[in-house]
């Protein structure tokens, strides 16, 4: 995998604002190992992803074999080892909004945008997801866009939605 | 903070309240549902409204948790006169406050549901849809600001604490709730106030009180919105648990989706820390209780006690073999009581009022009331709490209104997908534990799902047994392989290339994953699969391909 931020580990804490935050996370959890999940979670809001680099300065920081933290990352669905977007957009489907025609959201995206549930575009500035289920069923069927939930949406809108916010770059 | 710093703020506070110089009360629904809707942006208007007519010192405007009715939202509700708007817009804000403040009558065409009763109620409590609903979990929720804990306060917040605190043993507190016959409301449906027991009867310097909160069922949002209308109600009963059991810790196991439920908890332990209700010698007892927050991080299995327990430790959330149970060896091999939010949302009413007065609500064999998510092909859709008993068709037509577009009832989906489907000629089943699964579903945690003519329960079935199958940790092998099968099988189903050996095959296989599987998840992964093959089994049959 190829990173972005290719800095050797040693040297991130001081050149990058992100590790600073990690570095503060591990600080208040006093190098915990049975903190790796919280630390993780730091991480993943400050990059979006979980960069090699990022895992590995965490692995040895928390005394951890990088078999344990690897095993952990791939198991929870919230992790990511990959860039998952400059925008999301995150497709619920959960049993109200299947019921009310997630999938057609989903045959719609794909056809207006090319992208399947779990890719992202070429040039990264889009990538499209799928959620288990994010509670909000009363305003089935739901997405979210950048962290923003899209209410009782039609498949036409959320396209014309996403076009808007990918032409706005 | 003592014993009678509490009792002075919550006077000082009620007094306030009564001698209150605002004569009205506006509630801003805040919850996930309405902030969706835009009830922040509704919030600031209404705010600039009243500022700008000069009302500010009548009018007290305040943002409330979840009020119940999520899809007609936003929602306001003025108080005393319970008038509660919807859909509420920006730009008729100005209207409303003109009518309903100056003017002194309601505007009826923007009241709740007046776009599908044929008149709408005045008083919102006198609506079928709240008329019908008892709430005790989610008493407070949309009447208090969850982000103050001096509303609780004044809602008798903490008052059950300091009842057990002082004038309770831990074995008093254990045999009120034991009296109440509240049972788990996580699904299992595993009476409290044992579990409270046997936690209490190990002893150990060290043990643990966790509040599971991992709601990962799809379809169900129940948890999430105590947490975020009325945090502190399950902050009390996980201290008055801590207190029954012998537990000084407790960690609050939240999802990562509800980032606003982990917020408005996170605020509520400082705010409660600070008050000495929480942390070292609460209210100048022996007695500390500390609360930390886990955050999810999105594996369904995790909501599955020992799976949660692995996740506290930082580990991959996988099960693990019961016994031992986690009252004798649960969090770092301590001792630990799990219950679910729901749970510890109905412990303080059950000690200020007493356990009988709670175990006479419901049925006999389940007391109580519980909470329902409620959604689907359903008029109103939201949160909802009834009496333990009520029947299927109280809840979906009386209080739901009835199927969206005048549709007919196909099937009401409990349970998740550990759960099933029950069918229109079982709409007078009564919501209970017992009755729900000898129709082969389960109450689980609450969530509804009501599905009309459009939904095909072949490919329900499918779905669920896709949702268990990438859900599955793959630790024990019929629940990893076993999912994978079924699923297989469904999908072949559902495209119309199976045949009657195929469709025996299934029928097989989920007797096996449920009987050998190492946890709830693959236990009851078969059940929406085995419940349509019960209810729908002719749509399975329509499916196959005859050999010739």
């Amino acid at each position: 995998m190829k990173s972005e931020t290719a800095v050797p580990v040693k040297d991130m804490p001081k050149t990058d604002p992100r590790m600073k935050l990690i570095a503060a996370k591990l600080k208040k959890e006093s190098f915990k190992p049975d903190a790796l999940i919280e630390i993780l979670h730091t991480a993943q809001n400050a990059y979006g992803y979980l960069p090699k680099e990022v895992l590995s300065y965490i692995t040895k920081a928390l005394h951890l074999p990088p078999s344990r933290v690897y095993s952990t990352v791939t198991f929870y669905h919230f992790f990511s080892l990959k860039s998952k977007g400059e925008h999301t957009c995150l497709v619920c489907t959960g049993t109200a909004c299947y019921v009310k025609g997630a999938q057609a959201i989903l045959n719609e995206i794909e056809r207006g945008l090319g992208l399947k549930a779990g890719q992202v575009t070429a040039d990264n500035k889009l990538g499209v997801q799928v959620a288990r289920c994010i509670g909000a069923c009363g305003l089935a069927p739901a997405v979210v866009l950048d962290d923003e939930v899209q209410a009782k949406v039609t498949p036409e809108e959320i396209v014309q939605k996403i076009n808007a916010k990918i032409g706005t770059l | 903070m003592n014993r009678q710093d509490l009792k002075t703020i919550i006077y000082a506070e009620k007094k306030k309240e009564e001698t209150n110089k605002y004569k009205h009360k506006i509630c801003v629904c805040c919850g996930a549902g309405c902030i969706s809707s835009g009830s922040e942006e509704v919030m600031k208007k209404l705010q600039e409204e009243i500022k700008t007519r000069g009302l500010e010192n009548e009018v007290e405007v305040i943002p409330t948790g979840c009020m119940g009715p999520c899809n007609q939202g936003p929602l306001m509700k003025f108080l005393p006169e319970y008038n509660i708007y919807q859909k509420v817009d920006c730009s008729n804000i100005s209207a409303i406050v003109q009518s309903q403040l100056i003017e002194k009558k309601p505007i009826e065409d923007l009241l709740l549901f007046a776009d599908s009763r044929e008149k709408p109620f005045i008083d919102a409590r006198d609506d079928p849809y709240f008329k019908k609903q008892l709430k005790i979990a989610l008493k407070n929720c949309g009447h208090i600001n969850p982000e103050r804990i001096e509303d609780y306060l004044v809602h008798n917040g903490y008052l059950a604490l300091d009842k057990v605190l002082f004038e309770m043993s831990p074995e008093e507190v254990i045999a009120e709730v034991k009296q109440s016959r509240i049972r788990g409301r996580g699904g299992a449906g595993y009476p409290a106030g044992l579990k409270w027991e046997t936690v209490y009867k190990y002893v150990n310097d060290q043990k643990y009180v966790i509040c599971n909160g991992d709601e990962g069922d799809p379809g169900a949002f129940m948890d999430r919105s105590v947490l975020e209308g009325n945090p502190h109600r399950v902050l009390e009963g996980m201290a008055i648990a801590g207190y029954a059991i012998g537990a000084n810790k407790g960690y609050a196991y939240i999802r990562g989706e509800y980032p606003l439920a982990i917020k408005r908890f996170e605020l509520a332990i400082k705010q409660a820390k600070k008050l000495g209700l929480l942390g070292n010698n609460i209210l100048g007892t022996t007695f500390s209780f500390d609360v930390e927050v886990r955050i999810g991080a999105g594996a369904f299995v995790c909501g599955e006690e020992t799976a949660l327990i692995a996740s506290i430790e930082g580990k991959r959330g996988t099960p693990r073999p019961r016994p031992p149970f986690p009252a004798e060896s649960g969090l770092w091999g301590k001792p630990t009581l799990i219950n679910n939010v729901e749970t510890f949302a109905a412990i303080s009413p059950i000690i200020n009022n007493g356990g009988e007065w709670y175990s006479e609500i419901g049925t006999p064999k389940s007391a109580g009331t519980k909470v329902f998510a409620l959604a689907g092909k359903i008029n109103y859709a939201g949160l909802i709490e009834v009496p333990m008993g009520t029947t299927l068709r109280e809840i979906v037509f009386d209080i739901g209104g009835g199927i969206q577009n005048g549709e007919d009832f196909k099937a009401a989906q409990t349970g998740g997908p550990s759960g099933g489907c029950i069918p229109a000629e079982h709409l007078d089943v009564k919501m209970d534990y017992e009755s729900l699964v000898s129709l082969g579903s389960i109450m689980g945690s609450g969530g509804l799902i009501i599905m009309d003519k459009s939904s095909d329960m072949v490919d329900v079935a499918r779905f669920f047994m896709e949702f268990c199958m990438d859900e599955s940790c793959g630790k024990c092998v019929p629940c990893r392989v076993g999912t994978r099968m079924m699923h297989d099988l469904l999908q072949k189903i559902c495209e119309n290339k199976a045949t009657q050996i195929d469709l025996d095959r299934l029928e097989e296989l989920a007797v096996y994953v449920k009987e050998t599987s190492l946890c709830g998840l693959g236990g009851s992964a078969p059940n929406p699969l085995l419940s349509t093959l019960r209810h729908f089994r002719q749509e399975y049959e329509n499916r196959i391909v005859q050999h010739d």
